[in-house]
């Protein structure tokens, strides 16, 4: 569905993405993990059209996709929740939700109804329709990000570090969610810093250093790797450390 | 005798400070618009006023339309001058910051009045009233008929814009931009074009503006600065972003003006909107009908 063939991304003379390859089959939950400063980000940014990459090809659905505007990618079915969840703040929850479906927008009776089916999978959006979405707690405007982007309707769900910044508990109830949006067989793309909860819920992980893939196969098969389980998971040397 | 003059003085000046007031509201709706979409302050704002008062009295005057279509025209002229701002200055300086491009406006705004001054020269145009008749007398004061189309304009474009931002899905997808621009490219709101639509509805509003005063008060090239700042002050005061505020913070405004200048001293006019802002920004920066909340999660 989405294929990644040897990207280049600069950022200024940074050259952060040294050709990266990475593919998403249809209905495959896919983990992207690595530290700060891997490179995670800007492959995000560079499939959702807000870099242009240097070299290489972004292929969706068939069709190249590498330097469209990113409002045109939401239009080709790839929707974002972007990291630190950039809600529309100012704007009600509602509002929130409506623009998701912007670019369903000539359709009301859909988005309406996309609208009542958010509204059923996170009740608590539903009691706070009306109030401004900056003044959700982390969790529901993680919530209210997911939502929003799946009001496109999108064939492939990127998530970019949706437990950032999130206390332990709310983190597990958004892992529940992404866990409950792959059973209903949607395409995701995970990418996030916490390796273990993202390799365990994924069919297959790639691990990004220093801006190129380092490692690739079965999320349960990288959790086992003992070079993912030293750099990632915290386990060294016989102690296990439950993070 | 004397009580009977007073409360005809201050009906009098109830009527015409209302008058100027509806005028500045909607110079401070053009403020807001552009702000709601951008967080930008467009300094030409009262320079579209303006235009829109020259290019009626010039359509009148040169092809002597009559003043209904001129004011369409002027409206559609204006409005394609805030096109070609935004198209071809204020979105190839896009990623220079806010405070660069409130900057540009100010030059901008300089340009448009020297233009205007080559073009019309220094002599102020008249514009004959919308409809005929002489003035409406309410309880011994003068309520002059084409005041009457200036309240019926307003109201209208309050009503319009109210609508448009409250219940489209492209008003609302233009309050989006002005929230996070990226998040809403990411949803997939092509950005650009709502910031073009900011500028040429913001413009065709100050226009309509100019038209309808330029029968009471005639216009100049040089009237834009003042109606412009008094604007802000009403766009401030009111609450930016806030169209409702805008039209009561206006309507306050014009009145503190006529009554300042019925009662103590026409020189003093125009300090008062100067001191209702510096007031405004000290003690309620928020703006009186601004939400505390909401300016709290705004960046600017």
């Amino acid at each position: 569905m989405l294929k990644v063939k040897s990207v280049h991304t600069y950022y200024g003379n940074i050259h952060a993405l040294k050709g990266v390859s990475l593919h998403v089959r249809p209905g495959e939950t896919v983990a992207l993990i690595g530290a700060n400063g891997a490179g995670k980000s800007t492959i995000v940014n560079t499939i959702c059209g807000q870099i242009k990459p240097l070299k290489g090809r972004i292929e969706f659905q068939g069709q190249p996709i590498e330097g469209l505007a990113p409002e045109e990618i939401v239009r080709r079915g790839i929707a974002l929740v972007p990291e630190g969840r950039q809600i529309f703040a100012t704007l009600t929850v509602e509002s929130n939700l409506e623009m998701g479906g912007f670019v369903h927008r000539n359709n009301h009776r859909q988005v309406r109804e996309d609208m009542t089916r958010m509204y059923d999978r996170f009740p608590i959006l539903r009691q706070r329709s009306r109030q401004l979405a900056g003044t959700l707690s982390g969790g529901e405007q993680q919530m209210l990000a997911i939502s929003r982007a799946l009001m496109s309707r999108p064939q492939l769900l990127v998530l970019d570090e949706p437990s950032m910044g999130l206390a332990p508990l709310i983190v597990r109830e958004i892992f529940s969610i992404i866990e409950e949006l792959r059973r209903e067989g949607r395409t995701i793309l995970l990418i996030e810093q916490n390796a273990r909860a993202a390799l365990q819920i994924a069919d297959r992980g790639y691990v990004l250093e220093t801006g190129k893939v380092v490692l690739q196969g079965e999320g349960n098969t990288l959790l086992e790797h003992r070079e993912v389980q030293r750099a990632y998971l915290g386990k060294g040397a016989g102690q296990i450390v439950d993070a | 005798m004397t009580e009977h003059t007073l409360a005809m003085d201050i009906l009098q000046y109830t009527i015409s400070g209302l008058t100027v007031g509806v005028i500045y509201a909607m110079v401070a709706l053009g403020y807001n618009i552009i702000y709601n979409v951008t967080e930008i302050i467009n300094f030409a704002q009262g320079e579209f006023v303006m235009l829109g008062g020259l290019f009626a009295a010039f359509f009148v005057g040169t092809f002597g339309m009559p003043i209904h279509f001129a004011f369409f025209s002027a409206v559609f002229t204006t409005a394609c001058v805030g096109l070609i701002m935004e198209r071809f200055v204020i979105r190839r300086a896009r990623n220079t910051g806010v405070l660069s491009l409130i900057i540009i406006t100010i030059a901008i705004s300089i340009m448009l009045k020297g233009s205007a001054m080559l073009w019309w020269g220094k002599d102020p145009y008249s514009l004959p009233p919308f409809s005929s008749g002489g003035p409406i007398m309410i309880g011994g004061a003068a309520l002059q008929p084409q005041a009457l189309w200036i309240f019926g304009v307003s109201a209208l474009v309050v009503l319009l814009l109210t609508l448009f931002f409250r219940r489209s899905v492209y008003g609302k997808a233009m309050l989006a931009c002005a929230d996070n621009p990226g998040a809403a490219r990411m949803v997939g709101i092509p950005v650009r074009q709502m910031v073009l639509l900011s500028f040429i509805l913001s413009a065709a509003i100050g226009a309509a503006a100019g038209v309808v005063i330029t029968p009471i008060s005639m216009m100049e090239y040089d009237r834009g600065a003042m109606l412009g700042l008094k604007g802000f002050g009403a766009a401030v005061l009111g609450g930016l972003g806030q169209f409702f505020g805008a039209l009561v913070a206006g309507a306050i405004l014009g009145l503190a003006e006529s009554f300042c200048a019925g009662y103590l001293s026409s020189g003093y006019k125009d300090a008062v909107a100067l001191v209702l802002l510096l007031l405004a920004l000290f003690f309620k920066p928020e703006g009186i009908f601004g939400s505390g909340e909401a300016a709290k999660l705004k960046k600017f």
